[in-house]
């Protein structure tokens, strides 16, 4: 049944980690206007929702599940309120700032957009700091692999030129300057390469 | 030339190697284009990275830009499929208890013959059979649905639920689909895994069925025809090259990369070769043309191919899409398709449509230099995509 305008709006969040879904719950809540589910398995995923007739629907655009949620938009879905998925709809720059902070939103037709903008933007906000922590985690984990490459490759270098670490690594650097290269890249080639040659 | 970055996002499977291969083999950099090929988790997020130009161009399953140009599901950005990208490369299967009830009755996994596959399953089921596919707007969907209604599977039906592949087998396991169509590698891999054994190749139900598209927006193709065509004419060579048996193995192991799919080339290798495993008991069944990215113009978007899988979409959806269908049918771009690669000393159909299901064996057609042949594309029950019946 729609939600009158009185009503809470139920909200259904797609989350498996635990302290993740923990944070949303909380953000979202903190808005006063919502109940707040959250469903951590896949298995059944359509069957789950539908049980709880949630007015938003909220997913990790990166979530590979969320292919199965696309079931809900059609009209023989398990839900019995069609559901539009809400960055296609006329919410213009609120649609490209959940793409862009990584949240995905199903939402029942007819919903009202101020009622739907402040969940929204309480959402938005959330997984964009997800999203970021996790870019930066990423990025210094990379950061770390390239270290321990190059690391290895001067070794290498060291070894066969005898040489000592500052020249192996002005040699990678050249060479990697010289074949519009990045450094980490040639660092890789001749630790494989090494690793062929035995 | 200066060299532009051309962001696509694809989703890891064997049929996104012309994308992929463009890339590694060079045929990208000698239109001085770089494609910065983005691995999407779903099929959605491909979608959304194209509609809301996080991409430009993406690897799409055949019938999403049709069915988003009939308004169905969430996002309805003009679309426009410029080029095939893959012809077929589907199989479907079965689970662990499906395979031993079918071996019980003496099903002999021929992996060729629907009807009788379809029998058997029907003679094994004890309710409801249940289907998982990766997407409600697939080709997987289109197979599926026309092969149950043509066979005994017809008369109970069959459920079909949207699985990701990478999560079949723990579907599978848990009970919540009995059997799956999907792309390899993915049917591959259940078999590796001892969760599944496979019943039948995609062509078995339609012979030349479109599968992946090379799809951007409509307003992109427009606005940028120039990157258009050095992206098409890229994507078409390096599926030229897929076409050789001798770039097989070189195919394999840059497609096995942990960047690309992460699963072993001698997987992905029995999509590309044809020479598919059926279960654990390594029954070996070669399969003609098993995945196509060249021959007999398989890179050309037939509107008749679009036609048909609107006509099925409207059918499933309740849409009457009567006078609209032609319109529809133009996500499919033969033109551009034509204009673009006409360079390419590829030869191109001279029409835009052809019947459906009625080429029976390789057949010589009108085209640019006359030395174009087409290459069977029968449904399995033998019926013909003519408009003025009701299919």
């Amino acid at each position: 049944m729609p939600s009158g305008m009185s009503a809470k709006l139920t909200v259904v969040v797609v989350e498996e980690d635990r302290d993740r879904a923990i944070g949303i719950i909380d953000a979202l809540t903190a808005n006063g206007d919502c109940d707040v589910h959250v469903i951590g398995h896949a298995s059944g995923l359509a069957r789950k929702i539908a049980a709880h007739s949630p007015d938003i629907v909220l997913i990790d655009i990166d979530n590979p599940t969320r292919d199965m949620m696309e079931e809900l938009t059609l009209a023989s879905g398990p839900l019995d309120r069609p559901v539009a998925m809400f960055v296609s709809g006329a919410a213009g720059g609120l649609a490209q700032a959940a793409v862009e902070a990584g949240v995905s939103a199903y939402v029942v037709d007819g919903l009202s957009p101020k009622r739907l903008k402040p969940v929204m933007d309480t959402a938005i906000a959330r997984f964009g700091m997800v999203r970021q922590m996790r870019n930066e985690l990423a990025e210094t984990r990379r950061a770390l692999e390239e270290r321990k490459v190059i690391d290895r490759a001067k070794g290498l270098l060291m070894k066969a030129r005898g040489i000592d670490e500052d020249a192996a690594y002005a040699l990678l650097r050249k060479s990697a300057m010289d074949n519009g290269r990045r450094v980490a890249d040639v660092a890789e080639a001749l630790v494989t390469a090494s690793g062929l040659l035995g | 030339m200066k060299t532009v970055n051309l962001p696509v996002a694809y989703m890891p499977l064997v049929d996104a190697a012309p994308l992929i291969m463009a890339q590694e083999m060079g045929f990208a950099e000698a239109e001085g284009i770089a494609l910065d090929l983005i691995a999407a988790p779903s099929w959605s997020s491909v979608r959304d990275m194209l509609a809301f130009g996080r991409v430009d161009a993406a690897h799409m399953l055949s019938p999403v830009p049709v069915a988003m140009a009939m308004g169905l599901g969430g996002v309805t950005t003009a679309l426009s499929a410029v080029s095939v990208l893959s012809v077929n490369g589907n199989v479907i299967g079965v689970g662990k208890g499906l395979e031993a009830k079918l071996r019980a009755i003496g099903h002999g996994f021929d992996f060729a013959d629907p009807v009788a596959a379809a029998k058997a399953l029907d003679r094994v089921r004890d309710g409801p059979l249940t289907f998982g596919v990766p997407f409600p707007f697939s080709m997987h969907v289109e197979l599926l649905r026309y092969w149950s209604a043509g066979t005994a599977l017809g008369a109970k039906g069959i459920e079909i639920r949207t699985v990701p592949p990478p999560l079949m087998a723990s579907a599978l396991a848990a009970g919540d689909v009995d059997a799956f169509c999907v792309g390899e590698p993915w049917g591959s891999v259940s078999v590796e895994q001892g969760v599944g054994a496979l019943l039948l190749p995609g062509q078995s139900i339609w012979q030349f069925a479109p599968e992946k598209v090379l799809a951007v927006r409509r307003d992109w193709a427009d606005t940028e025809p120039d990157l258009v065509a050095r992206l098409m004419r890229a994507v078409f060579r390096a599926g030229r090259w897929l076409s050789r048996p001798e770039s097989r193995s070189a195919a394999g192991e840059v497609l096995s990369r942990r960047l690309y799919l992460d699963v072993p080339s001698e997987l992905i290798d029995r999509a590309l070769s044809g020479n598919l495993i059926l279960s654990a008991r390594g029954e070996l069944r070669p399969v003609e043309r098993f995945v196509e990215f060249f021959h007999g113009a398989a890179t050309f978007p037939w509107r008749s191919q679009a036609k048909w899988i609107a006509t099925r979409l409207a059918a499933e959806h309740g849409q009457d899409i009567s006078g609209r269908l032609d319109l529809i049918s133009h996500v499919f771009r033969a033109d551009l398709h034509r204009r673009h690669l006409a360079m390419t000393s590829n030869d191109l159909p001279g029409a835009s449509e052809k019947v459906e299901g009625s080429i029976r064996h390789d057949t010589p057609v009108a085209s640019a230099q006359g030395n174009l042949s087409l290459l069977p594309d029968r449904f399995f029950d033998g019926r013909i995509f003519d408009l003025t019946d009701e299919f």
